[in-house]
């Protein structure tokens, strides 16, 4: 098991700049997501750590060895694709011991390895199975088997389950989750699918062209996002951000207000906010709550999605501006409904000012 | 409504099959022609090309014609040296031009493009054009044998090989083939470990079987319909294919045709046998790759 560092990571084509430096600290054991929206270079980063990808600038240490210019199959590495990428000509078998039959691993061995493998991934009656006989999960537990029988430093899991279904990806992550549990191995997934992100994750690494946006815990990153992109990625439904005029009353709390948001008191916390009289101000769907009167916001229900459990109301404000109301109930409301929201104070966000380059990225990638 | 869906699809279908049995009649009457003719004499041959006769068994039938042919020309040494010379360059050119294919889709390396469309641009020349330049070159080449060194490499079987082995038809078949194979089964090998030749050998080539089979029948199709080139290269008898073999009938004033019938019906058996038993892999492939055969 290893340490993983990326220091100052960069990777060009041309002289198009994918990677634009990037230093990110994995420790031993631990199970670490990069998640962003497409194209932000979550998917290539993890490919230049497993080899594939050549690096152009930077450092990659792995278990404290530079392996800038390691081939993938000796960096320690095993990797689980997307599209499963087993040998369709081989069987579950063949599949699984492929690695150690490169490597002429003595036959009693391999057997054993390939046993413990399906061991664990409950697959020993698929065995003598070709791929075309499975189903995407088993195709993606066999990939998963032939990544173990390499008793690999770091796994690495380039979105495993986009190509499943809903319900096998519920079955599948959780797989995976007992598997890292299990293994105790690094572990690093990237995924577009924020849900994998949070419940899989020890650590996220939020990533937006080529730069991190973010390292932390899902609850750290949920519950206090850097910046807008963060926070607006984070979380279903989005948050809500609205443009306001702020006066600090003291060093962490100041005065909000614009057309839409009646006065209230907000903790600031993060640079860039205060230095002027204008903020972003975010609020999650779920933070927000009908009252009868005397609501921050005020305007009048437009759509209604009843998910049993939960349910979201998109609210139209007077200046036309859209806001999402998260319930955890299920409650009814009619179409063209005056609505007051109130939501406590405590839970607002503020962000220095918003650029429309800023909302534009944060509405791309949600 | 549905009735009347029915009948439609009943009669696209039963149009389909009239026009492909019609394409495979014209495609099979020549064939019938030859068989048919070989069994009978000249002179009926002749008369029963004004009517349907010619493609009936019928008249005075009998294997003269074979036997005839048989003692005209030495017709087993023939399909030997053709079987020879043309599985031997089938299974090479298999092998050299999948590598180069290989090396053309998974390898990067420098001036790879250049290489290639130079490859391709060799498919519009005709093998005719180069014949005499080629003649010259292999009438001094070197060779090393059981005899010592000797030069010339003319009234050999090496010399109706080696210069088909590769082709730009056959790499150009693998690269597309191998272009549409997945990435990802590479780069899984690759990070488990294999070599380039192990990935080669253990997963690209397992998963090629259509486009090899459609790359071996058209070379097999081409080496073995060879005619100029060995004509002009090959002296000695016991070494000519069975082609060059054609003329030790038609060299007269009155051509047996009973007998030429005979010989093309011997010559075929070879080639349909290949294709048979590759038909089935051959019909995948072509409507795989989108390359017509």
């Amino acid at each position: 098991m290893a340490d993983v560092k990326l220091k100052g990571l960069r990777k060009s084509y041309g002289s198009v700049d994918v990677i634009k430096g990037v230093d990110i600290e994995i420790k031993d054991g631990e199970f670490v997501v990069f998640v962003g929206p497409s194209g932000c270079g979550k998917s290539t980063l993890l490919r230049m750590i497993s080899g594939l990808e050549t690096i152009s600038g930077g450092t990659l240490e792995i278990g404290s060895r530079v392996v800038n210019k390691v081939p993938a199959s000796e960096r320690g590495i095993a990797m689980v694709f997307q599209s499963y990428a087993i040998f369709p000509h081989m069987t579950v078998r063949e599949n699984i011991a492929f690695g150690l039959t490169i490597a002429k691993v003595p036959k009693a061995e391999k057997d054993a390895k390939v046993a413990e493998a399906a061991r664990i991934l409950q697959m020993e009656h698929l065995l003598d199975r070709r791929p075309s006989q499975l189903s995407g999960g088993q195709r993606q537990r066999v990939a998963i088997g032939r990544a173990i029988t390499r008793n690999p430093e770091v796994f690495l899991f380039d979105e495993p389950l986009s190509n499943l279904d809903a319900a096998l990806r519920l079955d599948m992550r959780m797989e995976i989750g007992r598997l890292h549990r299990s293994l105790g191995a690094t572990m690093i997934y990237v995924t577009h699918d924020q849900v994998e992100a949070m419940t899989l994750a020890d650590k996220i690494v939020v990533l937006k062209d080529g730069l991190v946006q973010q390292i932390g815990t899902p609850m750290e990153l949920y519950h206090r996002p850097e910046n807008l992109f963060v926070a607006g990625f984070l979380g279903a439904p989005s948050m809500n951000f609205f443009d306001v005029d702020i006066a600090m009353t003291d060093a962490a709390t100041a005065r909000v207000a614009s057309q839409v948001v009646a006065e209230f008191e907000a903790p600031v916390w993060r640079e860039g906010v205060g230095k002027g009289a204008k903020a972003t101000l975010g609020i999650r769907p779920q933070d927000l709550r009908p009252v009868a009167e005397g609501g921050i916001l005020s305007g009048t229900v437009n759509l209604i999605e009843r998910l049993g459990t939960e349910t979201v109301v998109d609210v139209r404000l007077a200046d036309g501006h859209r806001v999402l109301v998260s319930l955890n109930e299920d409650r009814v409301f009619e179409p063209g409904e005056s609505i007051q929201l109130a939501f406590d104070p405590g839970k607002a966000h503020l962000f220095a000012p918003a650029s429309e380059q800023d909302l534009q990225a944060v509405q791309n990638a949600t | 409504m549905p009735a009347v869906k029915t009948d439609n699809r009943g009669l696209r279908l039963v149009s389909r099959y009239a026009a492909l049995s019609l394409v495979a009649v014209v495609f099979i009457f020549p064939l019938l022609f030859m068989v048919m003719s070989s069994l009978k004499p000249s002179a009926q041959l002749l008369l029963d090309t004004k009517s349907l006769r010619a493609f009936l068994p019928v008249g005075d039938l009998s294997l003269a014609n074979y036997s005839d042919a048989f003692a005209r020309a030495p017709i087993g040494v023939f399909v030997f040296n053709s079987v020879l010379v043309t599985g031997v360059t089938v299974l090479l050119c298999l092998f050299v031009c999948s590598l180069a294919a290989f090396a053309f889709v998974f390898i990067e390396w420098s001036g790879k493009a250049v290489v290639f469309s130079i490859l391709l641009a060799t498919l519009i020349i005709p093998y005719e054009t180069i014949f005499i330049p080629l003649l010259l070159m292999a009438s001094q080449l070197p060779w090393i044998g059981g005899d010592g060194f000797e030069l010339g490499w003319l009234n050999t079987y090496r010399v109706q090989i080696v210069p088909f082995i590769a082709d730009a038809l056959s790499i150009f078949l693998f690269v597309q083939f191998f272009k549409d194979l997945p990435k990802e089964l590479i780069e899984a090998s690759r990070v488990e470990g294999a070599s380039w030749w192990t990935i080669y050998r253990r997963v690209v080539m397992p998963l090629s079987g259509p486009v090899i089979a459609t790359a071996a029948i058209l070379k097999f199709l081409f080496m073995y319909n060879q005619y100029l080139w060995p004509l002009m290269v090959v002296q000695d008898e016991s070494i000519r294919p069975v082609m060059v073999g054609l003329g030790y009938f038609t060299d007269q004033l009155n051509v047996p045709w009973g007998e030429v019938m005979a010989y093309l019906t011997i010559i075929t058996v070879p080639v349909l046998g290949f294709y048979l038993s590759l038909q089935r892999v051959f019909i995948s492939s072509v409507a795989s790759t989108g390359v017509k055969g």
